[in-house]
Formats: structure tokens, C-alpha cells, sequence
């Protein structure tokens, strides 16, 4: 079997702020195989996009890479120098932002951002990084490329900017693309089609998904593995069938518990009684106790994640296997 | 374009008629001149010769429709005091203070920009404190103080520039030798020596606009490289530099642009001081002189020109705008 895309081992990325260290990611693991979707979940705060930095190198300060490994095709990006991660960002690896409206840049036009895009990382000529700027345009389900070469952002709708976005994501065809909920400030058509189009897309190309979202629906659909954040933690990794059809850990069934319905996709989360703590003072046991329906005694120490059934790994004292539900 | 144009030249013919009456009721509201330039042992007879003279016996409106029918013609009123053209006076000065403050402004980019664009990107080094340090002190040092200082050191003590006045000066077509130096509208920055006296007014000029537009980059940068925009654009794989010089600068060029064009006029209508402290004959120092003998019609000519010109500046800066910022459609926007 050949290696996996991305293997990212007890990631740690903190924040070194005035009013302490936030923990932002704090002991995050997972796989991704090649041509596999990786769909990483968790509420608001847990962590998501800062793990999505670390992976393509953008934290910032005070935010640091404190511990672990992230190996892209083998090679440790937490120890790559910035010159290494610039030629892998846009290229090998790319990255596709929340929020349409804001990521690209408003005064300069859609071809100067996508030529200067494909010029960083190939020796070609300005006319064939306009070609390709263009095929890959229609790639993405854009009408009439030429023309829209020559537009503003703010020409667009959000959801055709977001399409630009994508377009200039594949223009490498990169190996891996980390993809921050780029349906969630869409509407539930647009989002449709465009999560049909990704995947049709990254198929063809061989190209390995990290897809963050805080809607369970959505990953049920797209991705072949889920790792669930919480925290700053992975609590709950395994294959999506397995994790949806039978969670685990007393969070991810709290997730899954608050999505209304599966068909219903793009309905915002009913809320898991309790709100996620700060990351600034976590008290010490397992995070997710002071909401947690199985807490117990032995949750005042700290969960280690650990494989407690094949393929299926997860951190917690007291999982919702049936031995567990047993001994309970 | 052509209808927003036609619509905002519609709009500055209103605004300068409105500007011409306040204008020209508040000059004739400060005082009579009469009173000063009209020799007090004259007789009543020889009094009212030369008030009839200057049309001043005349009710305020039929005043003011005599100086509306002759403006349009070009005609802006003769000097009470030089007893010459008010307009022609003032354009003569204008050249003088129109270098003074171009070169400012020169200056003020030339300087300000880069050193911002330092402190915004690295704000915590000891560089762009003192940067920001000095900036302060480029707001708060009273301009005239700063002139003085600059006279009593590089002028006195140093010797190295001259104190005082415009030096020699050139016109264009003399300067490419076309013609005589001494024809047509006279500048110092076309000769050596004009240069030379220019620099002191310029920095004291330019002291304060340099502090504005090092703030002004700073902020920019500052709030700009916290875009998502900026990190995509790093996300792309693009060099810090491409990043900083197309993404960043462009962006915070507009905000720039805008500030310091509209400065410029501000800049021409008040150089007053640094004229005053550097004896440069320009157009602050005859309205300061005409202010105080009550030169009506020059008083009224210069804020008559000043009105004008700002109008045309604004009208360039909002066209630079548009040109900068793609967002910005001059069709839809008011004044
Ligand atoms: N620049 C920063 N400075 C301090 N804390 C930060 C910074 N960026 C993110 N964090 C913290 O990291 C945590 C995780 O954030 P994030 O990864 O954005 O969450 P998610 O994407 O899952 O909603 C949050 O608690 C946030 O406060
Ligand atoms: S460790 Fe305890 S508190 Fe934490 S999720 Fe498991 S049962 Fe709940
Ligand atoms: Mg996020």
C-alpha cells in the first residue's frame, strides 16, 4: 500500500496571547489516503481551521506549531523551512477559505489573481497561465472563462467566487486540498452543487480532501473517513459509515443527536446542552465532561485517544461499545 | 462617465456661485476699506470721488452683480492697493506656492510611504517605534517653530541652505530653452539655486503630511495584512514580496491616495505659515497682506480660486478612486 497523502501525528499549535496559551489544537492525529476525503467535524472553536493552518504552514503569530508531525507523502512539514512551504502551497497542497466574499482580492482582477498563481510554481509563458486559468474556470462550472478572466470580485456571486476559489485551488491539480467549510456561507443549493462538483473533481484528479465542516450531513455524503474535534483534541476517528452509523464517543452521538435530519442538509446544528469551554482555562479530566451524559469519576483524569475497536479510535473512558454500555 | 462628469461639473457651477455670494458677503461684513486706504486728511469731496471710484457707494447686490458680470468675463476686480489685475496677482504668486506644495506632498509620499509600509509590516521592532515616535512629534511640532529651528540650524549655524525668498527662477519653455528664463510663470524648482531655497519651506511644509500618510500606511498595512484576501494570497504559494507589493500596497493605496489628494488642497489654501517664516513670496503671503489693508477684490479673487481648485481636486481624487478601486462606479455615486 502506498503512503497515505497526509499523516498528521499529535499535532500541537498554541497561541501564545496575553491573557495566556490557547490551546488551540492540542493532540491531533489522523490519516488521509490518497484520492480519500477526509471530513473533519467539530463545533465552532474546536480547532478546525487552526489544524487546517498548520497543515499548509499559515499560523501565525502568536500562534506556533508546538509539538508533533505533519507528513505530507512522507516529509515532515512541522520542521520544512518557509521556502519548502511556499513551493508546496498552491501547488502540492492548497487551501480553500470559509468565506467566499473575502478571499479574493477586491482591486485586483480574477485572471491577475489566477496567472500570478500559476506563475509562482510553473516556468510557462503569461499566455499558457492564462490558458490554464481559463480551462480551469470552466472546469469548475464558470460560463464564458474569457470573459470572466477579465472581472472583479465583486462582479461575482459568492457562490461563483467561491467556484473561482475552487478553480484556483486545482490549477496544480495539488495532491491534497484543505477545504475550511467553503459551502457554509452559500445557500443549500449552491452548496449542493458545489460539494457534487468537488468530488467529481478531486475523483478525477487523484486529489486527497480535508473537509472541515460543522454539519454532519454534509460529511455523510462526501467523505470516507471522519475525525470529530473537541477542544482542540480529535475525539472520535474512524471510517464515516462506521462513525455515523454507530458513534462512539458521547460527543459525536451528540452531534449526531442534533442534526434533525439527514436529508436535510444545510440546517444549522441544534445545539449539544452546554457550551465548549474556553481553551484558555481547561479544566484538567476530559473536556467534554462538565456536558457529558456518561460523565464519571474516572473522567476527572485525561482520555487518551485509543484504537478500542479495528479502525475505529477514540478517546474516552467509557465509549458506548456494548461491553462499555455493560459495565456502566 | 461622460454623464457623471457633465453632472459633477453641473454641481461645482453651483457650488462656486453659492461660494462667490457667501464670499463675497462676508468679505464686505469684515470691515470698510475705506476706512484704510483713503488718506484721513482727504477731504469729504476727494473721499467720495474715490469711493465712487472703487464702486463702493454702489448697494451690496448691484456690488456684487458687478463682480458676477465681470467674473464671468475673467474679470475678478483690480487691486485697490496694487491698482492691477486681482487675478493676474494672484496667478503670479501662484506658481510659488503650487511647487511648495507639490514638493510637500512629493515628499510627504517619497518618505512617509515606505516608512509606514516598514512599521505596518514590522510593527514591533525598534525601527518603526521610532518611527511612530517621530511621527508624533511630525503632528505635534507647531509648524512655525519647526521653520525657525530649521532656519536658526541649517541656515545660521550651518550655513548650508539659504534662509529666505525663491531664488533664482525659470519658466518651462526657458528651462528647454524655447525661450527667455524670465518669460511666463516663474519656478524655482527648474534651477539650482531655486532648489535649494526650496527645500527648507518644502520639509516644513511637508512635516506633517509625511506623520499623516506614515500613520495612514501603517494602519493600512496593519488592518490589511489581517485580510483573509492577504493569507489566501500567501495560501497560493506567492512570495512575501508579491504579497506585500501587489496584494497589500494596492489596497492600501486608496485610503492613501484619497487622504493626501485631498490634503493638497489644504495644503495650497493654508501655507500661510511656512510662507510667512520663509519669506517665500507665494499666494499665502499677498492674501495675509491684502487681509490686513482689506483688499477686497484680491481677498475675494484668492477664495474664489481656492474654492475652484478645491473642487478640481476633489474631482481628481475621486477619479483616481474610481481608477483604484474597481468597486467604485462613478455612475452611481453622488458628490
Ligand atoms: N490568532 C489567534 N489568537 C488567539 N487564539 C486564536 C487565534 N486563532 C484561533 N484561536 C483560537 O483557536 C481556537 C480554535 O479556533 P478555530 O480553529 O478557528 O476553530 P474552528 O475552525 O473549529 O471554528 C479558538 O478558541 C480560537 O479562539
Ligand atoms: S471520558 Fe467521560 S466525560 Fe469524557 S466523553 Fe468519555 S464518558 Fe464523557
Ligand atoms: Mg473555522
Amino acid at each position: 500500500m502506498a503512503a497515505p497523502t497526509l499523516e498528521v501525528r499529535n499535532l500541537r499549535t498554541h497561541f501564545f496571547t496575553r491573557a495566556g496559551v490557547v490551546r488551540a489544537v492540542d493532540d491531533v492525529s489522523f490519516t488521509v489516503e490518497r484520492g480519500k476525503v477526509l471530513g473533519l467535524v467539530g463545533e465552532s472553536g474546536s480547532g478546525k481551521t487552526v489544524t487546517g493552518f498548520s497543515v499548509i504552514g499559515l499560523v501565525d503569530p502568536p500562534g506556533r506549531i508546538v509539538g508533533g508531525q505533519i507528513l505530507f507523502q512522507g516529509r515532515d512539514l512541522a520542521k520544512a523551512t518557509e521556502a519548502e512551504m511556499r513551493d508546496l502551497r498552491g501547488n502540492r497542497i492548497a487551501m480553500i477559505f470559509q468565506d467566499p466574499m473575502m478571499t479574493l482580492n477586491p482591486v485586483l482582477r480574477i485572471d491577475t489573481q489566477m496567472i500570478e498563481t500559476v506563475l509562482a510554481h510553473k516556468k510557462v509563458s503569461h499566455e499558457q497561465a492564462r490558458q490554464r486559468a481559463r480551462d480551469t474556470l470552466g472546469m469548475v462550472g464558470i460560463p464564458s472563462p474569457d470573459e470572466r478572466l477579465k472581472s472583479y470580485p465583486h462582479q461575482f456571486s459568492g457562490g461563483m467566487r467561491q467556484r473561482v476559489a475552487i478553480a484556483i485551488a486545482l490549477l496544480h491539480e495539488p495532491d491534497l486540498i484543505v477545504a475550511d467549510e467553503p459551502t457554509t456561507a452559500l445557500d443549500v443549493t449552491i452548496q449542493g452543487q458545489i460539494l457534487a462538483e468537488v468530488q467529481k473533481l478531486a475523483q478525477t484528479t487523484g486529489t486527497s480532501l480535508i473537509w472541515i465542516t460543522h454539519d454532519l450531513s454534509v460529511v455523510a455524503g462526501l467523505a470516507d473517513d471522519i475525525a470529530v474535534m473537541y477542544a482542540g483534541r480529535v475525539v472520535e476517528h474512524g471510517a464515516v459509515s462506521d462513525v455515523l452509523d454507530r458513534p462512539l464517543h458521547p460527543y459525536t452521538a451528540g452531534l449526531i443527536g442534533s442534526v434533525p435530519s439527514r436529508n436535510k442538509r444545510g440546517e444549522p446544528l441544534r445545539q449539544i446542552p452546554g457550551m465548549t469551554p474556553s481553551l484558555l482555562s481547561l479544566p484538567p479530566g476530559c473536556a467534554f465532561r462538565s456536558r457529558c451524559p456518561r460523565a464519571a469519576e474516572a473522567c476527572l483524569a485525561e482520555p487518551e485517544i485509543n484504537e478500542i475497536l479495528p479502525g475505529r479510535e477514540v478517546r474516552c473512558f467509557r465509549p458506548l461499545t456494548e461491553t462499555a454500555e455493560q459495565a456502566a | 462617465m461622460a454623464v457623471y462628469l457633465v453632472r459633477r461639473l453641473m454641481q461645482a457651477l453651483l457650488v462656486v456661485l453659492a461660494m462667490s455670494i457667501i464670499v463675497f458677503v462676508g468679505v464686505y461684513a469684515i470691515g470698510d476699506p475705506v476706512e484704510i486706504l483713503i488718506s484721513p486728511d482727504a477731504d469729504q469731496l476727494e473721499r467720495e470721488r474715490a469711493i465712487r471710484a472703487l464702486g463702493l457707494d454702489l448697494p451690496l447686490w448691484q456690488q456684487y452683480l458687478v463682480f458676477l458680470t465681470n467674473a464671468l468675463q475673467g474679470d475678478l476686480g483690480r487691486s485697490f492697493v496694487f491698482n492691477e489685475p486681482a487675478l493676474k496677482l494672484i496667478l503670479q504668486r501662484m506658481p510659488a506656492t503650487l511647487e511648495l506644495a507639490f514638493g510637500a506632498m512629493f515628499l510627504s509620499i517619497l518618505i512617509g510611504l515606505p516608512l509606514g509600509l516598514y512599521a505596518g509590516l514590522r510593527p514591533n521592532s525598534a525601527a518603526s517605534k521610532t518611527i511612530m515616535a517621530g511621527s508624533i512629534l511630525g503632528f505635534s511640532l507647531p509648524t512655525f517653530w519647526v521653520g525657525l529651528m530649521l532656519i536658526m540650524v541649517f541656515a545660521v549655524q550651518l550655513g548650508w541652505l539659504p534662509s529666505t525668498g525663491r531664488g533664482e527662477t525659470c519658466s518651462v519653455l526657458g528651462f528647454i530653452g524655447l525661450q527667455p528664463c524670465s518669460a511666463g510663470l516663474q519656478w524655482s524648482w527648474l534651477t539650482g539655486d531655486g532648489l535649494a531655497h526650496m527645500v527648507m519651506p518644502a520639509i516644513n511644509l511637508a512635516l506633517f503630511k509625511i506623520s499623516l500618510v506614515i500613520r495612514l500606511t501603517r494602519a493600512g498595512v496593519r488592518e490589511t495584512m489581517l485580510m483573509d484576501y492577504v493569507k489566501f494570497a500567501r495560501a497560493k504559494g506567492l512570495s512575501a514580496s508579491r504579497v506585500t507589493f501587489v496584494h497589500v500596497f494596492k489596497n492600501i493605496l486608496i485610503p492613501v491616495v484619497t487622504v493626501v489628494g485631498l490634503e493638497l488642497g489644504s495644503t495650497i489654501a493654508f501655507s500661510v505659515v511656512t510662507e510667512s517664516v520663509f519669506a517665500w513670496p507665494g499666494m499665502g503671503k499677498l492674501i495675509i497682506d491684502s487681509i490686513n489693508v482689506l483688499d477686497r477684490p484680491v481677498i475675494v479673487a484668492y477664495l474664489m480660486i481656492i474654492v475652484m481648485m478645491f473642487i478640481t481636486i476633489n474631482l481628481v481624487v475621486d477619479l483616481t478612486y474610481s481608477l483604484l478601486d474597481p468597486r467604485v462606479r462613478l455612475e452611481n455615486k453622488g458628490t
